[in-house]
C-alpha cells in the first residue's frame, strides 16, 4: 500500500466527466509531476486530493485513511496543503500575516515562529518585505509568500498548482529550487504543471493526464528523453 | 539544452540560512505609530469626559449620545462589513432586537436594564444565527438581499405585534439602577451636582465605547481578526489554510449583531421610549455610510465617519431646509477627495503615507544579470506560453 493512493477515481462536474478511472500512487518524500494540457484534469486531481471535490466512485487513501470523507480545513490540521492556482494571497494583508494565517490551524505559537523564521530564510526577500501588503508585491514574490504561507502550516504532503503561471523564466527557476529546498526539508510534494521542462527538473517522477487519465507515467529522467513527451510537452 | 538544475544559485531566494541578515531598521516604525495613536486615543477620551463639565446643556449632551450610540453602530458594523468583508444592509434589525429584547423586559416583565442585559445578549445571538446561519453558506450578494429584507421584517413585525405596542412603540421605559440608586436621582461629584439623568448616559456611553474600541481592535489584531481579514480578501484561499470560512464569517456576524443590540438597550434606556420608526432602512444605510465614510476596517475612520453622520445634520440646522442638501455634497465630496475614507486603514495617520507601500525595497522583478541569460534562453521555450504576463 502506498502512501496515498489514488485508485480508479471517476468525477463528474454535473454530466461532463473530469476524472475517468484515474489512478496513481505517491511515496513519502518525493516530487511528483502532474503533467498534461488544459482540460486533462490536473487541477481537478489537486482539488480531489485536498477534498474540495469529491469523486463519484473509486478510493483514495493517505496514510491508510479515507480522504473523501474528511472536510478540507482539516485536512490542513492533519498535513495536507494546497496553495491554489494563481498566488491567492491575501492581498490587504501583510507579508508577516499571510505567513502568520498559514499556522492558523497549528495550536503552538513557538511553532509557528519557527516555521516563519524557516520561510523567511528560504527566501530572504520576503522578509525585506515583511510589513508590505502581499498584494503589491511582484509575482514571483507571491507565488513564493503563497508556498512560504503553506510551509508554515507544516504540511506532510504540498499541493502546487501551477506554481511557474504567470512567471518570468528567472522566477520560474526560483519557484523550482524552492520546491527542491522544500523536498529537502522532508516534505512530499505533488505539483501540477504545464511548464513539464521547469517540472521535469525538479521531480521525481511524473505522471502525465489526459482526458482525465493518465497517459504516461515513470522517473522524470526517463521521461524527459520519452519522445512521445518531448513531442507534446518538451516543445520538440 | 540542458534540464538539470544549475549548480549555481541565482542571487536573491535560495541563500543558505546564515548569509542572510535583517535588514536595517526602517526610519518609520510601526510602534511609534501605534504609541502616538494610543496617547491621541486618551486625550480624545479625556476630552470628552471634560464635555459635560464644560457645557452640560441637555440638547448638546443629547445629540453627543446620540453620536455615541451611531458610533458603537459604526464600530460593529465594521467588524462585519469593514473586517470580514460581509455587506450588511439591515443592521439596524439588530439595534431593534437590542432595544425591543430590553424594553418589553424592562415595561412588561419587570426585568431592571441591568438583567436585562443577557436576555439581550442571548436575543441578538439568536437573531445572528437565525439570519447568518443560512445566509453566510452563500456569497455576500445574497447576504446583502436578505439583510435588506431582515431589517424590514424586523421593524414591520414591530409594528403589528401587541407585545411591541404597535405603531406608537413602547413608553415609560426605566432608566438604569445599581443598588438602590438610580440615574434620575442625580449623583455629586467632587461638590459639581449633576442631576440630569442625561449626563449619566452620556458617560456611560463614552465608556461603553472605549470598551468597545479596545476590545474590537484586540480582536481585530488576533488570531481571529486575522482570519476575518483572510475570508475578506480570498475566501478559497483562506479554506486551503485550514480556516472555517462558515464559523468565522459567522463569529464576526454574531460579534456585531450583539454589540448593536446593546446600544439599543442604551438608546431604549436614553430616550425611555422607542417605536418602528427609530429602525427604518435609512438608518441601516446611514451606518453603513459612516463606516464606508470613515474607512472601512479602520476603527479611528469609523468613529469619525460615525460623528459626521450623526452630528454634520445637527450642525447645519442653521440652514434648516438646505440641510440635508449641503449634507448630501459634502459626503459627495469627500468620497471624491478621500475614495478610502477619512482615516484609511492602510494609514497610520490620515495625513502618513499608505503603509502598503511597507519598508522594504521596490517590490521589482530581478533584474537581468548577463550571467543570467543562459538560464534564460534554456527555461523560455518551457515556460515560453505564458512569459508576458508577469511584468
Amino acid at each position: 500500500m502506498s502512501w496515498l493512493n489514488v485508485a480508479a477515481i471517476s468525477l463528474f462536474y454535473g454530466r461532463i466527466q473530469a476524472l475517468e478511472d484515474l489512478s496513481f500512487t505517491i511515496e513519502q518524500g518525493e516530487v511528483v509531476a502532474l503533467l498534461g494540457n488544459n482540460g486533462a484534469g490536473k487541477s481537478t486531481t489537486l482539488n480531489l486530493i485536498s477534498g474540495l471535490v469529491r469523486p463519484s466512485s473509486g478510493t483514495l487513501t493517505w496514510e491508510g485513511r479515507d480522504l473523501t470523507k474528511i472536510a478540507p480545513h482539516h485536512l490542513v490540521a492533519q498535513g495536507i496543503v494546497q496553495v491554489p492556482e494563481g498566488r491567492r494571497i491575501f492581498s490587504t494583508m501583510t507579508v508577516h500575516e499571510n505567513l502568520q494565517l498559514g499556522g492558523y490551524r497549528v495550536k503552538e505559537a513557538a511553532v509557528i515562529a519557527e516555521r516563519i523564521a524557516l520561510a523567511y530564510e528560504l527566501m530572504p526577500r520576503l522578509h525585506d518585505r515583511r510589513d508590505q501588503q502581499g498584494g503589491t508585491l511582484s509575482g514571483g514574490e507571491q507565488q513564493m509568500l503563497a508556498i512560504g504561507r503553506a510551509l508554515v502550516s507544516g504540511p506532510k504532503l504540498l499541493l502546487l498548482d501551477e506554481p511557474s503561471m504567470g512567471l518570468a523564466p528567472l522566477m520560474v527557476n526560483q519557484v523550482m529550487q524552492l520546491i527542491s529546498a522544500v523536498k529537502e526539508q522532508g516534505t512530499t510534494v505533488l505539483v501540477v504543471e504545464q511548464n513539464a521542462k521547469a517540472a521535469l527538473r525538479i521531480a521525481d517522477r511524473a505522471y502525465v493526464l489526459e482526458n482525465g487519465t493518465v497517459s504516461l507515467s515513470g522517473p522524470a529522467s526517463q521521461l524527459v528523453t520519452d519522445s512521445r513527451v518531448v513531442e507534446a510537452y518538451l516543445g520538440g | 539544452m540542458s534540464l538539470t538544475i544549475p549548480a549555481r544559485e541565482p542571487d536573491g531566494v535560495l541563500v543558505p540560512p546564515n548569509r542572510h541578515t535583517a535588514p536595517p531598521a526602517p526610519p518609520f516604525s510601526w510602534r511609534s505609530d501605534r504609541a502616538g495613536l494610543s496617547v491621541l486615543g486618551v486625550g480624545v477620551f479625556v476630552a470628552v469626559l471634560l464635555v459635560p463639565f464644560i457645557s452640560a446643556s441637555p440638547y448638546l449632551i443629547s445629540i453627543l449620545t446620540s453620536a455615541m450610540i451611531y458610533v458603537m453602530l459604526a464600530l460593529g458594523l465594521n467588524v462585519v462589513v469593514g473586517y470580514a468583508g460581509l455587506l450588511d444592509l439591515g443592521y439596524i434589525a439588530f439595534f431593534a432586537v437590542g432595544a425591543y429584547t430590553s424594553g418589553i423586559l424592562t415595561t412588561k416583565f419587570g426585568f431592571t436594564m441591568v438583567a436585562a442585559i443577557p436576555v439581550t445578549i442571548a436575543a441578538c445571538i439568536l437573531a445572528g444565527i437565525v439570519i447568518g446561519g443560512p445566509t453566510l453558506r452563500l456569497r455576500s450578494d445574497y447576504l446583502a438581499i436578505v439583510t435588506l429584507g431582515f431589517g424590514e421584517i424586523i421593524r414591520i413585525t414591530a409594528n403589528n405585534l401587541d407585545i411591541t405596542g404597535g405603531p406608537s412603540g413602547i413608553h415609560g421605559i426605566p432608566t438604569w439602577a445599581f443598588f438602590g440608586w438610580d440615574f434620575s436621582k442625580g449623583l455629586s461629584i467632587g461638590g459639581v451636582f449633576f442631576n440630569s439623568k442625561i449626563v449619566f448616559y452620556y458617560f456611560v456611553a463614552v465608556v461603553v465605547v472605549v470598551l468597545g474600541v479596545i476590545g474590537i481592535s484586540r480582536l481585530s489584531r488576533g488570531k481571529m481578526g486575522r482570519a476575518w481579514k483572510a475570508v475578506r480578501d480570498d475566501e478559497d484561499a483562506a479554506e486551503a489554510m485550514g480556516i472555517n470560512t462558515y464559523f468565522t464569517k459567522i463569529t464576526a456576524y454574531i460579534i456585531g449583531a450583539v454589540w448593536a443590540g446593546l446600544a439599543g438597550q442604551l438608546m431604549a434606556a436614553h430616550l425611555s421610549a422607542i417605536s418602528p420608526n427609530s429602525f427604518q432602512f435609512l438608518y441601516s444605510a446611514l451606518i453603513l455610510m459612516a463606516v464606508v465614510l470613515g474607512g472601512m476596517g479602520s476603527t479611528p475612520g469609523v468613529i469619525i465617519g460615525a460623528l459626521f453622520v450623526s452630528l454634520a445634520p445637527e450642525f447645519l440646522r442653521e440652514f434648516s431646509d438646505w440641510r440635508y442638501l449641503l449634507f448630501g455634497v459634502l459626503l459627495v465630496v469627500t468620497m471624491i477627495f478621500r475614495p478610502k475614507g477619512i482615516w484609511p486603514a492602510t494609514s497610520a495617520f490620515p495625513w502618513s503615507r499608505d503603509k502598503r507601500l511597507g519598508t522594504g525595497p521596490k517590490p521589482v522583478e530581478q533584474g537581468l544579470d548577463p550571467r543570467d541569460v543562459a538560464d534564460l534562453e534554456a527555461a523560455e521555450d518551457g515556460a515560453g506560453r505564458r512569459d508576458h504576463h508577469d511584468h
